[in-house]
C-alpha cells in the first residue's frame, strides 16, 4: 500500500468511525460530535493556513462570522430561501478573504497576525455598531422554518449529525487530495522556505492570496453550518476567543496534518466538558494541558502520531 | 455538581431486617413532627426532582452568577424543607455556562441528555438565553430565564422559554419615565452601552420619555471594550437636567468614579440602573458624587421601613443584611436588584409543577400550559420583591419597579411604580405554538 492509498484509508476509516459513532454513542455524545465536526470545518479551514503555509491569523472570527452572519442576516432578518441565504454566506465569507487577504498579505510575520487581529476586531465592532439589524451581542435565532433544506429539517439531531458528517467528510478528503496536490506541496513550501520556493519560480505571494481565500472561505462555511444546524448567530462568534479557538485546536490536533483539526477540537470539547464536571477552573485545565502538550509533544496529537507510527500521514 | 446514588441490597439479613423495621418505626413517630419531610420520604420511589441550573460562575456574569447560585440553593432548601415538590425533593444540579451562548447551549444538551433533569432555569445574560433557548426547544426542555431581557416578551424565543421571576427592561425604562419627567427633569443625556442591552434603554427610553413632554438630548454610546470614560463625558450638553446611565461589566466601577470626577458633586440630576452599581458598595471611595441621586432597583438593596416580613424571610434566608452584603462578609454586595427573580422563579416552578401534577418529563409540556394559565402573583414569601401579573401569552411577568435615592449612604424609596404602569401591548402569543 502507498502512503497515498494509505491516507485515504485512514480518512475513510475516520468517517466510518464517526458514522458508526451514531448507532453506538448515547444520544448526548451524538449531539457533542455533531457540534465538534462543524467545529473541525472551521479548524481545517485555519489549519490550511496556519498549518500548511505557515502564516499565522489572530483573526479567523472575522471568517467564521462573516458565512454566519451572511447566511443568518439573509435568510432571517431578508427572509430569504435557505438554499439562496447559504450560497450569500458563502460569497460574503468569500468577499472578506478577497479583501482582507489583499491588505493583510502585504505584511509578515508579527505584522501579518497584528494586521488580522485587528481586521477581526474592526469586525466585532461593526457587528455591534450596526446594532439594529445584527442584534448586536445579542444576536439573534434563526427559526426552525428557516433551517430545512432539499425538505430536510436540520434542527433534528439525526438529520444535525448526518449533515455536520456530510459536511466534514467533503472537506476532510477535499483537504486531504489537495494537500497532496502540486498546489498543497507549493503551499508547503512558503511554510518551510518562502524564500527558496521564490528561487523555485513560485509566485509565493498569488499562493498565500489563494491560502487565505481557501482557508477564509472555509472557515466562513463552518460559521455558516454553526448557524444553519445550531439556530444562533451572535458577536460572540465574532470576538477575539473565537480567533484563538481555531490556533488552539491545529496546536493541540496537530498544525499541517489533515486529521489533528478534528482531533484538537475533540480533545479540547472532552477536556472541557469533563474538567467543568469536577472544577470551575476547567479553563486553567485547558491551559495546563495545552502547556504539557507544547512541552512534550510539540507537533500536537498527530503531529507525534506521524512523527512516531505513521510517517505517511497527510 | 453532585448527583445523589441510592445504592440497594437485594440480600436482607436478619440484622438488616430488625434495622428497617426499627427505622420505619422512627420514621413513623417522626411524621408528627416533621410532615413535609415525611411526605417527601415517602415519594422518594419515583426519585428526585432535577432542575438544571444554568449559572454563570465565570466570564463577564460571574458577579451576578455568583450571587443567583446562592440565591438558587437557599430556595431549593426551602422547597425541600416544605415537603418538596409534589412529594419529592428537589435536586438543583449547577453548571457552568461561562457566560458563553455556545457553551449555555451545551450545557442544555448536558441537562437533557446526561443529567435527565425535569426543567432548567437561571441564566441572566442576553445572549447567553438567546444562544440557549433554540436548543432548549428543540431539546424539549422548559427554560425559566431570569434575564430582564426583552427578548422573551418580544417572540424571538419559543413557547419551552419563559420569563416569570423578573421583568424585563422594556416595562422597567418606559415606567420610569413619568417619574424622570416630573421629578428630575425633561432634557436627558443617556449613556448606554453600545450594544443590545443598552439599544434597548435608548429606544424604549426616548419613546416613553417623549410621551411625557421630555426628550433624550443626547445619547452618548460607550463601546464594549471600553475601559476609560472621562473622554465621553465632555459632550453631555449644558441644558441637560438629567444624565441616565445605565453600564453593565467589569469596568462599571471605573464609569462611575470617572462620572463623579467629571462632575464634582455639581452638573445634572443624576438617574441610574442600579445595573452600574450591582456588587459595587456604594458607599465606596469616589462615589461620594452619587449622593442625591436616584436609582431604578427591582428590588430596593437597602432595607426600608416599610419593609414586609416576606423581604425579611428572604434576606435572612440568602443571607443578605439591610445593606444588601453578605451577612458573612459586609464587604461582600449583593446583586439585590436582580437576584430575586431566582427565588420567585423557583416558586413559580413549584407551583406550575403542582398545579399540573408534575411526575416526569412526559408531563414538561403540561408543566409549561400551567404556567401559561398563572396571572396574578400576590405577594407572600414565594413572592418577597412584590405581587406580580403573569402575561401567559408573551411568557413575561410584570411587576412593580422601585425608585431609591441615595441620601447618606442609604438607599431611601421615594416612588414604588404600579404594576399597570409596566405594561405594553403584547408583541406574541406563544401559546397560538405548538409543542
Amino acid at each position: 500500500m502507498t502512503g497515498k492509498s494509505k491516507s485515504y484509508a485512514l480518512h475513510l476509516c475516520l468517517i466510518a468511525l464517526l458514522a458508526a459513532a451514531f448507532f453506538i454513542l448515547p444520544q448526548y455524545h451524538v449531539g457533542v460530535l455533531s457540534r465538534v465536526m462543524v467545529l473541525a470545518v472551521y479548524a481545517m479551514g485555519y489549519n490550511m493556513l496556519f498549518g500548511y503555509t505557515g502564516l499565522l491569523s489572530l483573526g479567523h472570527a472575522l471568517f467564521f462570522a462573516a458565512g454566519m452572519y451572511g447566511f443568518g442576516l439573509s435568510v432571517q432578518q431578508g427572509g430569504l430561501p435557505t438554499g439562496l441565504a447559504l450560497l450569500i454566506g458563502l460569497a460574503t465569507a468569500f468577499t472578506v478573504s478577497l479583501v482582507v487577504g489583499f491588505l493583510a498579505l502585504r505584511t509578515k510575520e508579527v505584522a501579518f497576525m497584528i494586521v488580522t487581529l485587528m481586521f477581526a476586531q474592526a469586525g466585532y465592532l461593526t457587528v455591534l455598531y450596526f446594532g439594529s439589524i445584527t442584534r448586536g451581542d445579542e444576536g439573534f435565532v434563526i427559526n426552525t422554518a428557516k433551517r430545512a433544506l432539499f425538505g430536510v429539517d436540520l434542527s433534528d439531531e439525526t438529520a444535525r449529525f448526518w449533515a455536520a458528517l456530510l459536511l466534514f467528510s467533503v472537506t476532510l478528503l477535499a483537504m486531504a487530495a489537495l494537500v497532496k496536490s502540486s498546489f498543497g506541496r507549493a503551499l508547503i513550501a512558503v511554510r518551510e522556505n518562502e524564500e527558496r520556493a521564490m528561487m523555485l519560480g513560485y509566485d509565493t505571494h498569488r499562493l498565500k492570496y489563494v491560502a487565505v481565500l481557501l482557508s477564509g472561505t472555509l472557515a466562513g462555511i463552518g460559521g455558516m453550518a454553526y448557524a444553519l444546524l445550531f439556530g444562533y448567530v451572535g458577536a460572540t462568534f465574532a470576538s477575539v476567543q473565537y480567533s484563538i479557538f481555531p490556533l488552539l485546536w491545529v496546536l493541540l490536533g496537530g498544525a499541517g496534518t489533515t486529521i489533528g483539526p478534528l482531533l484538537g477540537v475533540l480533545f479540547m470539547y472532552y477536556l472541557i466538558d469533563i474538567s467543568s464536571s469536577f472544577t470551575d477552573a476547567y479553563m486553567l485545565v485547558a491551559g495546563v494541558a495545552l502547556l504539557i502538550l507544547c512541552l512534550f509533544a510539540p507537533q500536537g496529537l498527530a503531529g507525534e502520531l506521524r512523527k512516531r507510527v505513521f510517517p505517511w500521514l497527510p | 455538581m453532585t448527583e445523589r446514588k441510592i445504592d440497594r441490597d437485594t440480600k436482607i439479613s436478619r440484622r438488616t431486617m430488625l434495622g428497617t423495621l426499627g427505622a420505619a418505626a422512627g420514621l413513623a413517630g417522626s411524621t408528627s413532627v416533621l410532615p413535609g419531610v415525611a411526605r417527601m420520604a415517602h415519594a422518594q420511589g419515583s426519585g428526585p426532582i432535577k432542575l438544571g441550573f444554568q449559572v454563570h460562575r465565570t466570564g463577564i456574569g460571574s458577579a451576578y452568577g455568583r450571587w443567583y447560585e446562592r440565591v438558587a440553593t437557599a430556595a431549593v432548601d426551602r422547597i425541600n424543607a416544605s415537603g418538596g415538590i409534589n412529594g419529592r425533593e428537589v435536586e438543583m444540579i449547577a453548571e457552568d455556562d461561562g457566560t458563553d451562548p455556545r457553551r449555555g447551549a451545551e450545557v442544555l444538551e448536558r441537562f437533557s441528555s446526561l443529567h435527565n433533569t425535569d426543567a432548567v432555569f437561571g441564566p441572566l445574560f442576553s445572549h447567553v438565553v438567546i444562544g440557549s433557548a433554540p436548543r432548549a426547544g428543540e431539546l424539549k426542555m422548559p427554560y425559566f430565564v431570569v434575564s430582564e431581557g426583552h427578548h422573551v416578551a418580544s417572540g424571538i424565543l419559543n413557547r419551552y422559554t419563559l420569563q416569570p421571576g423578573i421583568t424585563d427592561v422594556k416595562s422597567q425604562v418606559i415606567s420610569m419615565a413619568p417619574f424622570i419627567a416630573d421629578n428630575v427633569g425633561k432634557k436627558v443625556t443617556m449613556i448606554y452601552p453600545d450594544f443590545a442591552f443598552g439599544h434597548d434603554h435608548r429606544d424604549f427610553f426616548s419613546e416613553a420619555i417623549a410621551a411625557q413632554g421630555g426628550e433624550v438630548i443626547q445619547k452618548i454610546a460607550i463601546p464594549p471594550t471600553e475601559t476609560s470614560f472621562t473622554k465621553y463625558f465632555p459632550s453631555i450638553p449644558r441644558e441637560t437636567e438629567v444624565v441616565y446611565h445605565v453600564m453593565v461589566g467589569p469596568a462599571v466601577l471605573t464609569f462611575v468614579r470617572e462620572m463623579g470626577e467629571f462632575f464634582g458633586g455639581r452638573g445634572p440630576a443624576l438617574f441610574g440602573f442600579i445595573d452600574s452599581l450591582e456588587a459595587v458598595d456604594i458607599t465606596s471611595p469616589g462615589l461620594e458624587f452619587l449622593d442625591g441621586s436616584y436609582f431604578w432597583e427591582g428590588m430596593a438593596r437597602h432595607a426600608q421601613p416599610d419593609q414586609t416580613p416576606h423581604e425579611d424571610a428572604y434576606r435572612a434566608a440568602v443571607g443578605v443584611d439591610a445593606k444588601g452584603a453578605s451577612v458573612d462578609d459586609p464587604r461582600d454586595v449583593s446583586t439585590y436588584a436582580h437576584m430575586f427573580g431566582v427565588w420567585e422563579t423557583l416558586a413559580v416552578m413549584k407551583a406550575g409543577m403542582e398545579a399540573s401534577g408534575y411526575q416526569g418529563p412526559d408531563d414538561r409540556t403540561a408543566l409549561i400550559e400551567a404556567v401559561e394559565g398563572m396571572t396574578d402573583m400576590p405577594l407572600s414569601d414565594d413572592h418577597p420583591q412584590g405581587d406580580k401579573v403573569f402575561n401567559g401569552k408573551t411568557h413575561q411577568v410584570f411587576g412593580h419597579q422601585n425608585i431609591t435615592q441615595l441620601k447618606n449612604g442609604t438607599l431611601e424609596r421615594v416612588h414604588r411604580t404600579s404594576i399597570e404602569d409596566t405594561f405594553y401591548e403584547d408583541e406574541v402569543d406563544y401559546t397560538s405554538q405548538s409543542f
